[in-house]
């Protein structure tokens, strides 16, 4: 059993999301033909079938959609922060985008550092960037959420 | 293909949180037991079809059991949302006559820590279901679950007791049903209120179980059932269904994620059917999480969107209820192997065999896991 916490895998689609918030950006992948946005990203549009696609950048404000509190037993790293919350963010800008994360205090905060049950559905959030986590394949910024 | 076909043998091992047999020698025996029940030689099988998931070889079962030439044999995927498209492409494959005799089964072991979900994980999540969630502490169904629960409660005032509902529900019913590894073990609300939390709003036994066991069935024609040692179970209706813009288990990112993969296949089932949720008289819905049940209610038609919760209310669910649902203790109180008991327990209602018999049970709806692509199948009563 592994002892860090889980990184995301990348793939030609997926990278560009976390090459992004690397840099403070919250971009999600947009149909470059017909402007449909699509979360997970994908290699074709479903609407218009286009291959083409650009990344269009985000207001980072959002609404908790739902939220859990996972309890032990968990994997040793999430273990030893729970009860934590997981919560579904619907963005702003675009509503049919959301976008799994944590509302933390602060970026680089722990996953309890707010009381999992002071969240609530349709609390607005904001999105922040911490330092990014490293394994021996790479370093990954997974983007977090505030109080807004 | 409508009664074309019949489920005419069943077969069981024992269910327990910890079995001596591997998961294939418990395979062979499910599949023995359920030729034995409907009196059919293992030369006389011709096709067969399992899960994905299964461990064990087709060439391996096929040989073991003695089974004759094999003209027909596939698998299905999606963990708990395969078992009724397995039995049902079984019966397709009898239908239109690329074999005449086949078998499915499942046979799992879970009691083992060594099985559970993580175990082997690697720090890199792959695959779409899971990169964008798991990083973020989102690591087990159950998890995954509870998020769409949560939002179901808050639009549409599903509670806590709700779930209790569901939960007391299936234990009362393995409280009449030995072969059912919680046949001896009672709950209370109070038991169920004061569980430990899992993944809130979801509680222990919100849960199913971690058992090892296996389950199997035969089926063939209809004409030819009518001739074997049981009662058949005539498949009336059955259908598969991968929704349009469905993403397994994380269904965070479609347009309507409440809206599951249960309403797709319910109006196909519907459709190939003569009947309607109205005539269903006994149900065996996939439980593998308290939620899924009010989310097929739903699904399926038993109640308005939004309802499901309130459907389990005041016995809905129980026997002598609106619809007896997971007679035999489900996923949740008799066994989980991935929906297959549950397969085993429509037949019986049709037979008029279960330890908690509806009574003149003609219509017995058996479904798979909602949150993924899924099945279900309608069994008939012989006339
Ligand atoms: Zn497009």
């Amino acid at each position: 059993m592994i002892d860090q916490p889980l990184l995301p895998g990348l793939d030609e689609e997926s990278a560009p999301f976390f090459e992004y918030a690397a840099r403070g950006e919250l971009r999600v992948q947009a149909c470059a033909d017909c402007g449909v946005r699509r979360m997970p990203p994908r290699p074709r549009c479903e609407r218009c079938g286009s291959f083409e696609h650009r990344w269009d950048a985000m207001s980072g404000l959002g609404t908790v959609w739902s939220f859990v509190v996972p309890h032990p037993p968990l994997l040793p790293a999430y273990s030893e922060q729970a009860p934590y919350n997981v919560v579904l963010v619907e963005l702003e800008d675009d509503p049919t985008i959301r976008l799994v994360g944590n509302v933390v205090a602060g970026a680089d905060d722990r996953l309890d550092s707010i009381d999992p049950h002071s969240i609530a559905i349709g609390m607005p959030v904001e999105v922040v960037f911490p330092r990014p986590v490293s394994d021996d394949e790479g370093a990954v910024v997974l983007p977090r959420w505030t109080p807004a | 293909m409508k009664d074309q076909t019949a489920v005419a043998g069943i077969g069981t091992t024992d269910f327990a949180k910890s079995l001596d047999d591997s998961e294939r020698v418990l395979a062979l025996k499910a599949l023995k037991a359920a030729l034995d029940d409907a009196g059919i030689r293992p030369g006389e099988v011709d096709g067969l079809s399992c899960y994905s998931m299964e461990a064990t070889e087709e060439i391996d079962i096929a040989r073991n059991m003695g089974f004759g030439d094999l003209t027909y044999f596939g698998k299905v995927p999606y963990g708990g949302g395969a078992g009724c498209g397995v039995v049902g492409q079984a019966a397709m494959a009898v239908a239109t006559g690329q074999c005449n005799v086949a078998v499915a089964w499942r046979s799992r072991k879970r009691g083992s820590r060594s099985s559970r979900p993580w175990a082997g994980v690697s720090s890199r999540v792959q695959g779409d279901q899971q990169r964008w969630s798991r990083p973020w502490g989102l690591l087990r169904p159950v998890d995954e679950i509870a998020m769409l629960t949560r939002r179901h409660m808050h639009r549409y005032g599903t509670t806590r007791d709700h779930l209790a509902n569901v939960a007391l529900a299936f234990r009362r019913h393995a409280n009449n049903n030995p072969a059912a590894v919680m046949g001896d073990r009672e709950m209370t609300r109070d038991d169920y209120m004061a569980a430990r939390w899992v993944s809130e709003p979801l509680c222990l036994f919100d849960n199913c179980l971690e058992t090892d066991g296996s389950c199997a069935v035969v089926v063939t024609s209809t004409e030819r059932a009518r001739d074997l040692r049981q009662p058949p179970a005539l498949l009336h209706s059955w259908a598969q269904s991968l929704p349009a813009q469905h993403q397994t288990m994380t269904n965070f990112f479609c347009d309507d994620p409440l809206r599951g993969p249960a309403w797709a296949c319910a109006e196909k089932l519907w459709s190939l059917s003569d009947v309607g949720p109205a005539d269903v008289d006994v149900a065996q819905l996939y439980d593998a999480f308290s939620p899924l049940v009010p989310l097929s209610l739903e699904g399926y038609g038993f109640c308005e969107r939004g309802e499901g919760g309130h459907f389990t209310d005041d016995g809905g669910i129980e026997l002598g209820g609106r619809l007896p649902t997971n007679t035999s203790g489900g996923g949740m109180s008799e066994a989980y192997l991935h929906g297959f008991n549950l397969i085993v327990e429509a037949v019986r209602q049709v037979r008029g065999t279960s330890t908690n018999q509806v009574e003149g049970a003609e219509f017995s709806l058996c479904t798979s896991g909602e949150g993924v692509p899924t099945g279900a199948l309608l069994f008939r009563r012989d006339r």
